[in-house]
């Protein structure tokens, strides 16, 4: 008698839980006139520049594969880049990888890094698919919870104390999703030290990078000694708008670059090359476009924070990416809970804090790549239902009309509304 | 507080009051105020105005991009005809210009035969005009930074990582 379909899938996939985004996703798709909050990605279309660069390519006839190693030009942009803003510096020939997304670079680090057993140390609350694809890779996940009472930083400490003779790797994300958290260069300090006592290697997941609002991003690779134990990942889906063009890079160690360029060019083979000539674009002209969009991102947190603090929400005060974790606990409901509330009763959609972790139990992602009119008419909606579930606002120091109405027409941020 | 900040956002959207503009920049409401009456009292801040879509609000109008080439006069140079042209109502923008020619009038009115006979009667014959031709607008597609007619729809999932 043959097997039956699951029997036949590996176990490590088979048991493997979807991601709680994607299960409310599918809540959210089932309801009608919803306003977002949920979107972990710009709501600006990619510059026009970047759009109008990339169609001049087709138009010149560049539609083959590229070296495995991504275009050249685009590494030696990139190693300009990193040296302009951080001054760490990346042989574009040898230690320069592009991928498809951040999301294929993590997976190749990991995939060339991880053997059966070996501990991946991971801030907590985390990006949903860091742990799966540890997972995946064969590794075992060690969550290191962060709290509101620390400003959902890691610490030496805690990486300290988590140290194994099986840890290998820690994975940092910071400017963080979901919560908006910074590491601050003097932490950083503190945890790279710890990683050369115990040899530990950096995987640094900055794709939020340019978007720090507050003080100015640590790039890990340009501390003292962590160039050579850093996996600095990057892309260009955040900061230049540019989600679906799935263009990321790795960049490390020579020999190591090697070996993640073995797994991608048996597997993915090359990032596409339209996608690759707009992303040469975007380093080349997209400074002042990435600067306007950080401006009005920081307004529009300026606004929610303001909002939720408000309400009688607390909320840490994000200083990078794009999403505020305000804390739901004082309306009595759990992140499921006040998640699928808000949707059914007030038609808001933002994601559980759960689903990045048991640590994001109690808060909820909001992300505020969104225009001021939706952001504002959304965060009425929110603090209506925290009334209603008797949370006192705190003393109302804003006008009853905090933001644009909806009906007021062109947005601030002249970004799209859905 | 940035200056330019508090200028771009309300060069965007002139309805901001200055306590959704404090919110935004982080500073204190009556900073805000401080500033926008500073900056109205010294005219940087010229005029709030609002981008209308004519078309769309089923009033037909006729405007026309006229090219001025006039000779300049001692002492004032072009600046007595420019703002002699400036004054008519009809006039909505004058602009001294590099090349071929001198002045670029923009000129609004309700039929052709209006803007024509303007042309024709009051413009050309301002002495110090040497000469005008007229390019009338046959459709609009970006207006002061805005693009006119559908803008980019938001294709984003409702939910992403």
């Amino acid at each position: 008698m043959s097997k039956t379909w699951c029997e036949r899938i590996n176990p490590v996939v088979r048991d493997m839980p979807p991601s709680g985004i994607r299960r409310f996703f599918d809540m959210v798709a089932e309801t009608k006139g919803v306003i977002s909050l949920g979107v972990g990605e710009p709501d600006f279309v990619t510059p026009w520049h970047i759009r109008e660069a990339c169609i001049y390519s087709l138009e010149k006839g560049y539609t083959m594969y590229t070296s495995n190693s991504g275009l050249l030009e685009l590494r030696y942009a990139i190693a300009r880049d990193l040296a302009d803003t951080y001054g760490v510096f990346y042989d574009p020939r040898s230690e320069i990888l592009v991928t498809v997304g951040v999301s294929q670079a993590l997976d190749l680090a990991l995939r060339a890094l991880v053997c059966p057993g070996d501990e991946v140390l991971i801030p907590e609350p985390s990006y949903v698919s860091y742990a799966p694809t540890v997972i995946l890779a064969g590794g075992k996940v060690v969550p290191l919870p962060t709290g509101m009472e620390q400003g959902f930083c890691l610490s030496a400490h805690q990486v300290e104390a988590a140290i194994t003779p099986r840890t290998k790797l820690l994975l940092l994300c910071y400017p963080n999703n979901p919560t908006g958290a910074v590491l601050d260069r003097k932490t950083l300090l503190e945890i790279a030290e710890v990683a050369a006592a115990h040899d530990l290697i950096v995987i640094s997941d900055e794709i939020y990078d340019r978007l720090t609002y507050v003080g100015q991003h640590t790039c890990v690779a340009s501390l003292p000694g962590m160039k050579e134990r850093t996996v600095l990942l990057n892309g260009f889906s955040k900061s230049y708008a540019m989600t679906g063009w799935r263009v990321g890079y790795a960049c490390g160690h020579g020999d190591f670059i090697a070996a993640m360029t073995k797994i991608h060019q048996y597997t993915m083979l090359c990032a596409p090359i339209t996608a690759q000539m707009a992303a040469l674009e975007a380093l080349k002209n997209g400074r002042s476009g990435m600067e306007r969009m950080v401006r009005e991102y920081n307004r529009r947190r300026n606004v929610v924070l303001h909002a939720f603090r408000d309400m009688g929400l607390p909320c840490f005060e994000p200083k990078g990416a794009f999403y505020a974790f305000p804390e739901i606990r004082v309306t009595g409901l759990t992140s499921e809970e006040f998640a699928e509330t808000l949707l059914q009763e007030e038609k808001v959609a933002v994601v559980p804090g759960n689903a990045f972790g048991p640590s994001g139990e109690g808060f909820v992602r909001c992300s505020y790549a969104a225009s001021l009119e939706d952001l504002g008419e959304a965060l009425r909606r929110m603090a209506r239902l925290v009334r209603r579930r008797g949370v006192r606002p705190r003393v109302i120091s804003t006008p009853p009309r905090p933001f644009p109405a909806r009906e007021a027409g062109v947005s601030a941020a002249g970004g799209a509304s859905s | 507080m940035n200056t330019l900040e508090l200028l771009e956002l309300l060069e965007d959207n002139a309805r901001l009051t200055p306590e959704e503009i404090a919110v935004m920049l982080h500073v204190d409401t009556g900073e805000v105020r401080r500033a926008i009456q500073e900056l109205e009292q010294n005219k940087t801040i010229l005029k709030y105005m609002t981008l209308v879509n004519w078309e769309k609000a089923g009033e037909e109008k006729v405007s026309a991009l006229i090219e001025v080439r006039i000779t300049p006069q001692r002492d004032v140079g072009f600046d007595a005809v420019a703002r002699r042209i400036s004054r008519f109502p009809e006039v909505r923008s004058v602009r001294l210009m590099s090349g071929a020619y001198d002045l670029a009038v923009f000129i609004e009115g309700r039929t052709m035969r209006e803007v024509s006979h303007f042309v024709a009667t009051r413009l050309a014959t301002i002495e110090g005009v040497i000469s005008t031709t007229t390019h009338f607008v046959l459709k609009t597609y970006k207006q002061d930074g805005v693009i006119v007619g559908d803008g980019e729809e938001d294709r984003r999932l409702m939910v992403t990582p």
